[in-house]
Parts: C-alpha cells; structure tokens; sequence
C-alpha cells in the first residue's frame, strides 16, 4: 500500500516534490544572502552575536524539533496511545534546566562553544580535547538517527516499496538519494551561510513546521467539534485496548505477566529514560551554541521563552495528531506503511485533506506535512553540523593544535572544512546504517549529554574546587559510561530486535536506557577526579562567576 | 521597558582582577543570592514535580487511569499539568530576575566595565 497512490498517485507525489523543492530553494537563497554578510570568525560560529529573541527562540525551536519529535512522537501516541506523550513532557521540562541554570551563564562566560565554559578555569588542551570528543559522539548520534531517518522519510512519502520505481528510482536508491539530499543540504547550509545562514535557514523551517502541524490539528479537532475528550473516545476505541490507550503503560515500564524481574527492569527503563530526557537537553551543544547568537544574556532568557513557548505548543499539537491519528487514521494503516508508525503524522494529512477537499485536498495536505517533516530534519541536521565544525575549528584546530594562535580567519576557513568533512562522513555511515534499527540514539545522544555535558558545565559554573582533572574524568567517564552500557544492553544484542542479530548475546546490562546508572556515574568521575589532582585555582572561579551572573566583559554583539 | 542599546564591539577590558575582586564584594554576594534564592528552590521544585509524575505513571497507574470527566483521565491532567508548570516557572523566573537580579547585574557589570569601582 502506496501513502500517494492512494489518493492520487502521481498528482500527488509531483505537488510534494514541488513542495519540497520551493521549500529547498527558498533555504538556499536565504544561505546566499547570509553568506555575503559572514565576515569573521563570531558571524561564522555565533551568527554576530546580533540575532533578536524571537528569532533565536525559533531556531531554537527548530533545532530542537527533529524528525524523532515531530513523527516519532506522534508515531508513538498513533500506536501507543498515552505513552508517547511521555516523550514530549520530558523533552519540554528539560528546557527548565538550560533557562534556570545554564543559558545565561554560558553566554556570559563563553565565546562559541560549550569547551569554552569547560576549560575557562582550567588548562586548556586536555578539557577542550574531552569536550570536542564529546560535542562530536552526541552530534553524531544525533546526526546519525536523523539522516537514516530522512532517507527512510522519503522513500515512503514516494510510496516507492519493492519492485516499484519512481524517476528510475527503486526503494533503496530513493533511501540513499534521501540520505545524500539532506546531506549535501546540511553541508551547504552550514559551509556557506554559517551561523547566520542557518538560523534564518532554522526560523524559515520552523514557520513551516508549526504551520503545518497547527493546520493539521485545526482540520483534525474540526472533525471533533474541537472537543479533546471526544477525539480521545474515538481513538481509544480504533485502538482495540480501549481505556488502556489513554493510560500509562503500553509502550514504557510495561508490565509483564507472570514475570516480575522483567517488569521491574522495564519500569527502571523507563525512569531511566525520563531521567537522560530531562537532563540530556542542558548538554546538547547544538543547542547550547544557540544562546552565542544573541547580544546578551537577557536575550538568551527571552529566547529560551520563545523556544519553550513554541515547543510546548507543538508537542500539544503532536498530541491531537497522534490520537488523531490513532482514531481516523488506525494502527493496522499505519503499521502497514511503516511499523514504527513513523508515517501516521503523513497518513493522517491525507486522510484529513481529503476529508475536506477530496483526493486534490488530501495531496496538498499530505505534501504540506510532508515538506513540514523535511524541514524538521533539516534545520536540527543543520544545527548538528555546525556545532561539530565548531568544535573542531576552535576547540581542536585553534585552541589544541594552535594554543589559540590560529588566526580568525584560518579558523574559519577550517570550520567550513569540518563541516564538509563531517556532513561526507555523516552521509557515508548513515548509508551503511540505513538499514540497521537505529532509533536508540536519540535516547544515546541524550544520555550521553546528560552524563558527560550536564554535570561537568554545572561543578565548571557553581564548584570552587572543581580542576582538570575533575572535568577531564567527568566527561570522559559519562561518555563512556553512556556508550559502553549501551553496548552490553539489549539494544545491542540478546533480543529479537537487537542491532547484531540474533546470534550474538552479549547482553548483561538489562535496560535500553542508560541514564540512571550513567549521569550518576559520569558525576562521581568529575568529584573523584577532582579530589584526585591537587589543583586548585579559587581566583579563577571567582572571575568565572562574575563573569558569569553579572555579564561584565562578556563577548558582545558584532560591530555591523 | 526602557530599550537598552545593543551592546556592539569587543567587550572593553575589564581584567580578571577586577572580576576576582569583586567576588567577595558584599554587592555580589547579595547578587548570588538573589539569583540562588529563586533558582535553588525552583529547579529542586520542578524535578521533584516531574520525577513525581514519572513514578506515578510508572507505579500507580490505577491511580493515574482514574477517569476525571469526559475520557480525560488523570494522567492527562497530570501530564498537560507539567506543561502548565513548566510555562509557570519559566515565566515567574523571568518576571523574578527582571525585577529582583538585572538591575543589580547591570550596576555592577558597568562599574567593572567603566573601571569605577575595582
């Protein structure tokens, strides 16, 4: 079963593709513009520190709003029912840490990247090199997950399955052409427009992607005389598990009968999720470069506000389109096209569409989210790459190979490089792991940010005696941590859906999640390895966090 | 709100001595705790909130499966709850830090910034 042919084949998938490409080249004309307005090193990095609060609360947002949060989510609430709303309060309650805790701080105290907060108080070659290593494994998870998730995107939003074509394209070169497309995309808006290029690519994209979503969920409540209660009845009753659908369980912590080991595991694996979602956010990078582009530290807030304005409505809006999803749409539809549901959000535009405007109406509607879905992996790719280049320029290039000596133009030049460098290797591993079930680092990517990031940014900012050494052994030990758990866990292997198949058992650790041992783990490395070097530079601390609270000789807004 | 003009241009320098200095001034210690006194207790609230929810949902689901009205359920309420209290505080820590914590930052950055006070 075809998501276009059904309603209009053809028609259909030339309104997406025109969609699409109106939508690509909309991106690189603002990429055009930016890039004849990035001079030096802080418009490459920080996008010239000058962008207004609304406007980085967009990208913010946007940068945010992946492919996982937009059709994963609703993906999850179309067959899990309640359980995949768990995903989106911990995703939005995270934003309280970065506001409460990080973000004007950082901005503040820092230039272009989070290695710059790390290492202010200590030496820096040993904590910018643990600190790019770590900016690098989160973004490449991150990366990972998306790209091999576009590919599969478009491969069905073509309908193309087994032994079809579309443009001489069968399924699995539609898959790669996906994976490549939004790889040379990524790279072209971050080599060439920079941070100021890719902001306004992120604002564009995110006007697309909540206009889409809110148009959809509008169309959808219509159909419910916009009465939530009567939307949940339909959906709980389309899902066959009736009440069970509205309540927690279906999907994490479920509860095994007859074996409550299993059961115990399952419930510690879904804390442990809540755990790494809460506290995974305040340690992206991508995000955290963010709050760079912004003249002070009060816009920082102010745009931390937009982005948790914008992002708590659309999870809201995710909602409706889940159990919309669930109620109009149905499970057996949505598992036929796609088993992880990741085409309900698409299945339901159409359906929806043509509800209001026939078959033409269900194409427009599903090319609308479709474009909605690609803008979504678009902008948080593009923000990936852009704090791996700048890592590597200024952290590895400039302040490790360089001591700092490298000019501002040198580590712009080398910035553009990494971000080819890394977009080609993005392409080439996602195209190999195309086909492996890579869902899980997403929840890595967090995990890891939470165990190495988090805790090492907060002794850096509120610890006197915090050193070196401490936060060398606090990022290193979480990231390992985070990693090495994964690997002896189901999702490597020892289960029917393991990544190694099922030959191979490994297994020893029983949950997906690592969060709960590892963010505790990755703590007690940076206070032990704390205590274990006698350094100690309380004078440093003290213009750290004076630096941090009260602004004074913070980096400013660039001078055009 | 007075607009403040955006602060362009390298940063004027102000020396890590006069930032170390004013570590132990009794302005910047009313400062930090100004600041500590709303984000201590707020960051120590929402976890505790959310760390709550999470238990439930995964402990008490009879409890969380109790119907309130319509098919709105508790765990809904609860749930869209985090939103709200999460749009609560982002707002009251706003409100609190414009009145209670920039004026005071403000004065202090300036009179390091402009070397009047070292």
């Amino acid at each position: 079963m075809n998501l276009l042919a059904q309603a209009s084949g053809e028609t259909g998938r030339t309104l997406t593709m025109v969609l699409f490409l109106a939508m690509v080249a909309a991106t690189i004309a603002i990429t055009v513009w930016a890039r004849n307005h990035t001079r030096d090193a802080t418009d490459f990095h920080s996008g010239g520190r000058g962008f207004k609060a609304w406007q980085n609360g967009f990208a913010i947002a946007s940068d945010y709003m992946s492919a996982a949060s937009f059709l994963g989510i609703a993906g999850t609430i179309a067959l899990f029912g309640y359980d995949g709303f768990l995903y989106s309060i911990g995703f939005l309650v995270a934003w309280l840490v970065a506001l409460l805790l990080v973000a004007e701080m950082l901005r503040n105290s820092g230039r272009f990247t989070i290695a710059d907060v790390l290492s202010f108080r200590m030496k820096q070659r040993p904590v910018r090199t643990a600190a790019a290593v770590s900016t690098l494994s989160v973004s490449v998870f991150y990366l990972l997950a998306q790209m091999v998730g576009a590919g599969a995107l478009i491969a069905l939003l073509l309908g193309i399955k087994e032994g079809q074509t579309f443009l001489g394209m069968d399924a699995d070169t539609a898959k790669i052409g996906g994976i490549v497309i939004v790889g040379l995309l990524m790279i072209v808006y971050v080599a060439f427009g920079g941070m100021k290029g890719t902001t306004w690519v992120q604002i564009f994209q995110a006007v697309v992607l909540v206009g889409g979503a809110l148009l959809l969920a509008i169309l959808v409540l219509a159909d419910y005389g916009f009465n939530l209660s009567n939307l949940l009845g339909d959906a709980a009753k389309a899902s066959g598990v009736e009440d069970a659908f509205l309540e927690p369980g279906q999907r994490y912590g479920v509860e095994v009968e007859g074996d409550p080991i299993q059961t115990m595991w399952n419930k510690l694996d879904f804390i442990s999720l809540g755990l790494a979602l809460v506290l995974g956010t305040a340690g992206l990078p991508h995000i955290l470069i963010r709050f760079y582009t912004v003249p002070d530290a009060k816009t920082a807030r102010k745009s931390i506000n937009w982005g948790i304005g914008l992002i708590g409505a659309f999870y809201l809006l995710t909602l409706v389109l889940g159990f919309g999803a669930a109620a109009i749409v149905g499970a057996d539809a949505i598992t036929a096209q796609d088993s992880a549901g990741n085409t309900a959000a698409p299945q339901l535009a159409e359906v929806a569409g043509a509800n209001v405007a026939g078959a033409t109406g269900g194409a427009i509607l599903l090319a609308v989210i479709a474009s909605a879905a690609f803008a979504a992996i678009l902008s948080t790719v593009a923000g990936l790459v852009i704090a791996c280049s700048s890592s590597l320029a200024h952290d590895l290039y400039n302040n490790v190979i360089k001591r700092g000596a490298a000019t501002d133009r040198e580590e712009v030049v080398v910035a553009k490089f990494a971000a080819v460098g890394v977009g080609v290797i993005s392409i080439v591993l996602a195209i190999f792991a195309q086909n492996l079930n890579v869902a899980f680092l997403v929840g890595l990517a967090f995990a890891v940010a939470a165990s190495g990031n988090l805790p090492t940014l907060l002794l850096s900012l509120f610890w006197k005696r915090f050193n070196t050494n401490g936060a060398v052994w606090g990022i290193y030990g979480g990231l390992i941590a985070a990693i090495g758990l994964v690997i002896f866990s189901p999702v490597f292997s020892g289960a029917p859906n393991s990544l190694l198949g099922e030959g191979v058992d490994i297994a020893w650790f029983p949950m997906s999640n690592p969060g709960l041992v590892s963010i505790p783990l990755g703590l007690i490395c940076a206070v032990v390895g704390t205590y274990m070097s006698s350094e100690s530079n309380p004078d440093r601390f003290a213009t750290l966090q004076v630096r941090a609270l009260t602004g004074a000789g913070a980096e400013r807004a660039a001078e055009h | 709100m007075a607009t403040t003009p955006m602060r362009e241009g390298s940063p004027p320098a102000v020396t890590d001595e006069t930032l170390a200095g004013m570590h132990d001034d009794p302005r910047f210690l009313d400062l930090k705790r100004r600041l500590f006194r709303f984000i201590v207790p707020a960051t120590l609230g929402f976890l505790a909130w959310y760390f709550l929810y999470v238990l439930l949902s995964a402990y008490a689901r009879d409890l969380m499966d109790t119907v309130l009205f319509g098919n709105i359920n508790l765990a809904l309420v609860l749930g869209l709850g985090q939103f709200v209290s999460t749009f609560g505080i982002a707002w009251g820590y706003s409100r609190y830090v414009a009145r209670r914590f920039d004026p005071t930052a403000g004065t202090l950055r300036e009179g390091m910034e402009n070397g009047d006070d070292a």
